[in-house]
């Protein structure tokens, strides 16, 4: 069903500790809402990512839920704090069951 | 211009659906809001909504909620088929409650979103889109 997923994520390389970063994702991804009808009348069912969510080292910085009225390929913005070096783990949950992952080193100073 | 019992009988029921279906979208929303809050009181302020005035393709509208101090944003699109767009949940490294995504508009409409803050009351701001070419796709 969705093909072609790539996740990307955008990072800051390195940061001072407790400072906020801005963070953003991407995700390629048809988004099919289950409203469009295709050339014979039918309607196309959903195929959705329906949550994402963010940790540094374990703990959680976002979680959305998303329907199907967020965009093809899901973009978010958001902050996060970094108190000490770690990794940023990104994680999709399809509605077909596929969970994508993508993962950031950050080094702090 | 003369009317049957039987055509007026058939207006009269079309009219009420007319009315019924802008109610039944608003009703659709109600119901997301009253999940959500769990039938608390909604006040104003402390929570910005950045959508544009005029969104020329309402397949891709940019929208950006800020409410510091919340816990939770939930963001409905109201004339949607499906109101609700999306929830956003503030972790403990949330640095700012804040968050930008982009959504899909089926029409020209009034987008919301709502917080819910750390000491359990919620927050509300509408913001109107007019919408050129909708985003359903139908």
């Amino acid at each position: 069903m969705a093909d072609n997923v790539t996740p990307r994520v955008r990072v800051p390389r390195d940061a001072k500790a407790g400072e906020a970063i801005t963070i953003k994702t991407l995700i390629s991804h048809q988004m099919e809402s289950g409203q469009r009808k295709d050339g014979d009348g039918n309607l196309i069912p959903r195929s959705i990512i329906n949550r994402f969510t963010c940790d540094f080292n374990g703990q959680n910085v976002i979680d959305i839920t998303m329907e199907p009225a967020i965009s093809t390929n899901p973009y978010f913005e958001f902050q996060s704090l970094v108190p000490e070096s770690g990794t940023f783990t990104f994680t999709w949950y399809d509605d077909d069951g596929s969970v994508y992952t993508d993962t950031k080193d950050i080094a702090v100073s | 211009m003369n009317l049957t019992r039987r055509e007026t009988v058939l207006l009269a029921a079309g009219a009420s659906v007319a009315v019924m279906v802008p109610f039944r979208a608003f009703a659709d929303a109600a119901e997301n809001i009253a999940a959500f809050t769990g039938g608390a009181a909604v006040g104003e302020g402390g929570i910005t909504l950045t959508a544009p005035e005029i969104a020329e393709n309402g397949n891709t509208v940019p929208v950006d909620v800020d409410a510091p101090g919340a816990v939770e944003i939930m963001v409905l699109a109201v004339g949607n088929p499906n109101p609700a767009v999306g929830t956003f949940k503030f972790g403990p490294l949330a640095a700012a409650q804040m968050a930008s995504t982009r959504i899909r508009l089926s029409k020209t409409q009034n987008v919301m979103a709502i917080a819910k803050m750390a000491d359990g009351s919620f927050v509300q701001a509408t913001k109107e889109v007019k919408v050129t070419i909708g985003g359903c796709g139908g």
